[in-house]
């Protein structure tokens, strides 16, 4: 986990050196693209990009080790505090969207699966492969006018007192594009396990269906489903982005998104570092799991 | 039966949409752009206006139309971006070993743990919004599971008998990659392209609805539903519409990229009696 | 003759339904098998006998099913039972091992898990108690250090023990009958022989009957009194082994085992060459109306194409159906 950590942000401190121009140009630049050569040199001083290259990655990478990333162009402040604050509401959105992902998804794949052909099956693998094929955001916005704007039902976009009415929409939008790959996946990995000898050894035994579907379907099957749940979270954070612009809230995607528009290079880089992190934190805790379900891992 | 219907199927949408968007001009009479007549703004679909009027008086239909060009290109381009690359690295890594497997096995792992859709967006923040930073932005970004496909592929084609008989015939390696071993993954290689396009063309969509794509006013279905959102309310035509047909377009992909791997790879189990 | 046998099948027929079709994989077949004995079911592979087996438990998966017949275990029949009755019986009154013990266990829980299973299932045992009484079967299967090996996952041990496994599984709860397909097939052949005293020696010590299926008359030959040879879903000969190894009635039965090595024919007189039966089984959908075996059979005449020929009686409860045995 350290050296990926270490080369996305090399990779990501790359990217962001090769750019024709320097930032300070573009940030401070008037409305004609006229800039004070003064004023453009003392921000180079101020934010150490008068140095080169190699020194401006050596420190970047001695104050990301005291977790320090540096501070905003904009608002000056240091970002490891900005991306503090809005951590909290990204995690909560994220984690509201796979837990409606998996609780729905995994269920329906489940039932597909064991009517293979069936109406059920059809329909819902259908409503799968039309639930990846959608633009989130747009199914946000149309969720915005029905329930927001027409019914009432629910706030329209923001944060309100950080309680569960105003996450509701985004979480559910955000849920679909997972829940209809779980459905797809726990189908295919139920279906897979069903033929396998062993639940055949298992029926022999004179189990009943319940029994045998907790203890000897689902153990197998769960080990498909999890790796698509850590696998999902990355896509999950990048579309993230999209739905916290659309319903503004307050979370890393729309601090990542303004922070581009405004050349806002530290909060970029170490928004993108955050999401990263993340994303393998959740990966690890998912080989972890691994493990713990399927001794073949742990036991070479 | 379903195989066939998911071929047939999303293969006649992906046609029909390619149709008309390289005939748009055809079909619609009023310009995309040009058209702008505040007289007619936010007009509901009608006879003239099949798909309604945006906050400009612009025809929505006609600038849905046009808008298919730019998904398209997008989908099209940039996919062909990820899998050269794809194929680059990951048939010269199975097949060389080495040192370079390693680098190119670390990238793919760094590449893969970054959310694709953040990393192009870093991307279009250096390179600025447009058509030109997005194909290169999106064609950067998605190219993992192709490499690992070919590299794995490669891997187990190298040590295949025809491919060590060009070898002692005298093959160079070039040679021997693209008439010997690429030819051989080039089921698996479509497959992963046709469902790549689909995610281009929603990356596109959602990266021009951030204002961070296309720039208005040229049609991209994602930046006419940045337009559409402030409107909702009063003209949800103008959002409705660009998004059916984002929708359609990428079930079309996606099926057809379904039912290509279910008729190169038929999952038939054999029951024993 | 007396008493009922343990387990009679009476004329079971096994449909396969795809669409509106309906194609007899298996038909007519009846035999029985009384207390304590071991019955051989011989045949090559798609043959229908797999599937005769998995009907005695109520196992067939779609699109099988049992279209006809009864399946009588100790009276009751067995096609007539609920689901609940059925489970009662399942694994404890009448117990099955399969072919490939690599793929049979589930390789998520411990053997011990999957052993204390069938006790906590069938006997009521707390989870503490089949545990203890995990250990004993294993260690009744000849497993070394089985208070260890319980603790073991199934890819911890090897395809022998996998068996002794399964072995212990299915004798756990002492059943009538046990239904044994191609228990060895898999294994090494030194091996072979172990897993095969074993069981052999743990079912006479509990009287327990056996259904023994096998493509391998070696194996029927060192296992079973009697034997039925099954044909392309036809039960086409039912014998004692002696007589049939003596003086094979269908034709069919006359190839296997001229196609089989004989031991002890010592002198180059005696051996003859060894013999294969022309042509191939029929598949499922191409069943002949007659006889099954007409098309590769030597002796057959226009008769044969058009009837099935009925049993003929050879006494003692034999049987062949074949117009030209002998």
């Amino acid at each position: 986990m350290i050296p990926t950590i270490l080369a996305v942000s090399l990779l990501i401190f790359v990217i962001f050196s090769v750019i024709p121009g320097s930032f300070t140009s573009s940030l401070i630049a008037d409305g004609k693209g006229r800039n004070d050569p003064k004023v453009v040199e003392q921000m180079n001083k101020e934010f150490g990009l008068d140095k080169p290259v190699y020194q401006r990655f050596g420190s970047y990478i001695i104050n990301l080790a005291q977790l320090d990333l540096g501070q905003s162009f904009r608002t000056r402040q240091p970002v490891t505090h900005m991306l503090l604050e809005r951590a909290w509401p990204t995690m909560k959105l994220a984690i509201a969207a796979m837990v409606i992902a998996i609780l729905i998804g995994v269920p329906l794949g489940f039932v597909a699966a064991l009517k293979p052909g069936s109406l059920l099956d059809t329909t819902t693998m259908i409503a799968a492969v039309s639930g990846l094929s959608l633009p989130q955001f747009w199914l946000g916005l149309l969720a915005m006018y029905v329930f927001a704007l027409t019914l009432g039902w629910l706030p329209s976009f923001g944060y309100g007192d950080g309680g569960i009415r105003n996450l509701i929409l985004p979480a559910v939008t955000l849920s679909v594009a997972p829940l209809a790959l779980l459905a797809r996946t726990t189908r295919a990995a139920v279906l897979d396990v069903m033929s396998a000898d062993f639940i055949r050894t298992a029926r022999s035994k004179g189990m009943n269906a319940y029994r045998l579907v907790t203890w000897h379907l689902m153990r197998n099957a769960l080990v498909l489903i999890i790796t698509t749940v850590g696998l999902q979270f990355g896509s999950l954070m990048g579309q993230a982005v999209v739905i916290e612009k659309l319903f503004s809230w307050p979370g890393l995607g729309s601090l990542l998104v303004d922070s581009v528009s405004m050349r806002d290079i530290p909060v970029v880089q170490g928004a993108i570092l955050m999401i990263v992190l993340w994303f393998l934190i959740i990966n690890t805790v998912v080989d972890v799991l691994y493990a713990v379900i399927d001794p073949r891992i742990s036991h070479g | 039966m379903r195989l066939r219907f998911n071929l047939l199927f999303g293969g006649a949408i992906c046609l029909i949409i390619l149709t008309l968007g390289v005939f748009a001009p055809l079909f619609v009479h009023h310009d995309p752009i040009l058209d702008a007549n505040l007289m007619n703004a936010e007009l509901p679909p009608s006879a003239d206006f099949w798909f309604g009027t945006d906050s400009q008086g612009r025809d929505v239909f006609s600038r849905v139309l046009y808008g298919s060009r730019i998904s398209l290109t997008v989908g099209i381009v940039s996919q062909l971006i990820n899998s050269c690359i794809g194929l680059l690295f990951g048939i010269s890594a199975g097949y060389f070993g080495g040192r370079w497997d390693e680098f190119v096995s670390g990238l793919t792992n760094v590449m893969l743990s970054i959310p694709s859709l953040i990393f192009a967006l870093a991307i279009m923040a250096i390179l600025g919004p447009g058509l030109g930073s997005l194909l290169i932005a999106l064609g950067l970004t998605n190219w993992s599971w192709t490499c690992r496909i070919a590299r794995s592929s490669a891997l187990s084609l190298k040590s295949q008998g025809y491919v060590q008989a060009a070898k002692t015939l005298g093959y160079g390696d070039i040679r021997i990659m693209f008439t010997q071993i690429l030819p051989n993954m080039i089921g698996p290689i479509l497959v992963i392209g046709t469902l790549g396009m689909g995610d281009a063309i929603l990356a596109e969509a959602a990266l021009s609805y951030l204002g961070l794509g296309i720039r208005p006013p040229f049609p991209s279905w994602g930046s006419m539903l940045t337009d559409a959102r402030e409107l909702i309310a009063v003209a949800p035509w103008a959002a409705i519409f660009p998004g059916i047909a984002i929708f359609l377009t990428v079930l079309g992909l996606n099926l057809f990229g379904d039912g290509l791997r279910d008729y190169l790879d038929p999952h038939m189990r054999t029951r024993k009696a | 003759m007396s008493a009922p046998p343990l387990l009679e099948i009476k004329n079971l027929h096994i449909d396969m339904r795809s669409g509106q079709e309906r194609l007899n994989v298996v038909e007519n077949v009846s035999f029985s098998i009384g207390a304590g004995e071991t019955f051989g079911l011989v045949g090559e592979s798609g043959c229908g006998k797999s599937i005769t087996a998995l009907s005695l438990i109520g196992l067939l998966n779609r699109p099988l099913s049992v279209g006809q017949g009864e399946i009588l275990f100790k009276g009751q029949n067995l096609l007539k039972m609920n689901g609940s009755e059925l489970r009662r019986l399942r694994g404890n009154r009448i117990s099955m091992i399969f072919q490939e013990p690599m793929t049979a266990l589930n390789p998520l829980a411990t053997v011990g898990r999957q052993i204390a299973e069938m006790f906590v299932l069938h006997q009521g045992s707390t989870w503490h108690e089949a545990e203890r009484k995990a250990i004993a079967a294993l260690a009744q299967v000849q497993v070394p250090a089985p208070d260890k090996r319980v603790k073991n996952y199934p890819h911890q041990m090897s395809g022998g023990m996998r068996q002794r496994v399964m072995i212990a599984i299915a004798l756990a709860c002492h059943p009538d009958l046990l239904i044994a397909d191609e228990p060895t097939t898999a294994l090494d052949v030194t091996v072979q022989a172990e897993i095969l005293k074993l069981m052999q020696e743990l079912c006479d010590q509990r009287g327990t009957s056996v259904l023994m299926i096998s493509h391998d008359l070696g194996v029927i030959a060192k296992m079973c009194r009697r034997v039925g040879i099954m044909y392309a879903g036809h039960l086409v000969e039912e014998r004692a082994v002696a007589d049939l190894f003596r003086h094979p009635a269908h034709p069919y039965t006359h190839g296997l085992l001229a196609s089989l090595p004989v031991l002890g024919q010592r002198t180059l007189d005696e051996r003859k060459p060894l013999q294969e039966i022309e042509g191939i089984v029929p598949s499922i959908a191409a069943f002949p109306t007659g006889c099954r075996f007409e098309p590769r059979c030597t002796r057959a005449t226009p008769i044969c194409r058009d009837t099935v020929p009925g049993p003929s009686i050879l006494g003692d409860g034999s049987f062949v159906r074949c117009y030209h045995h002998g």
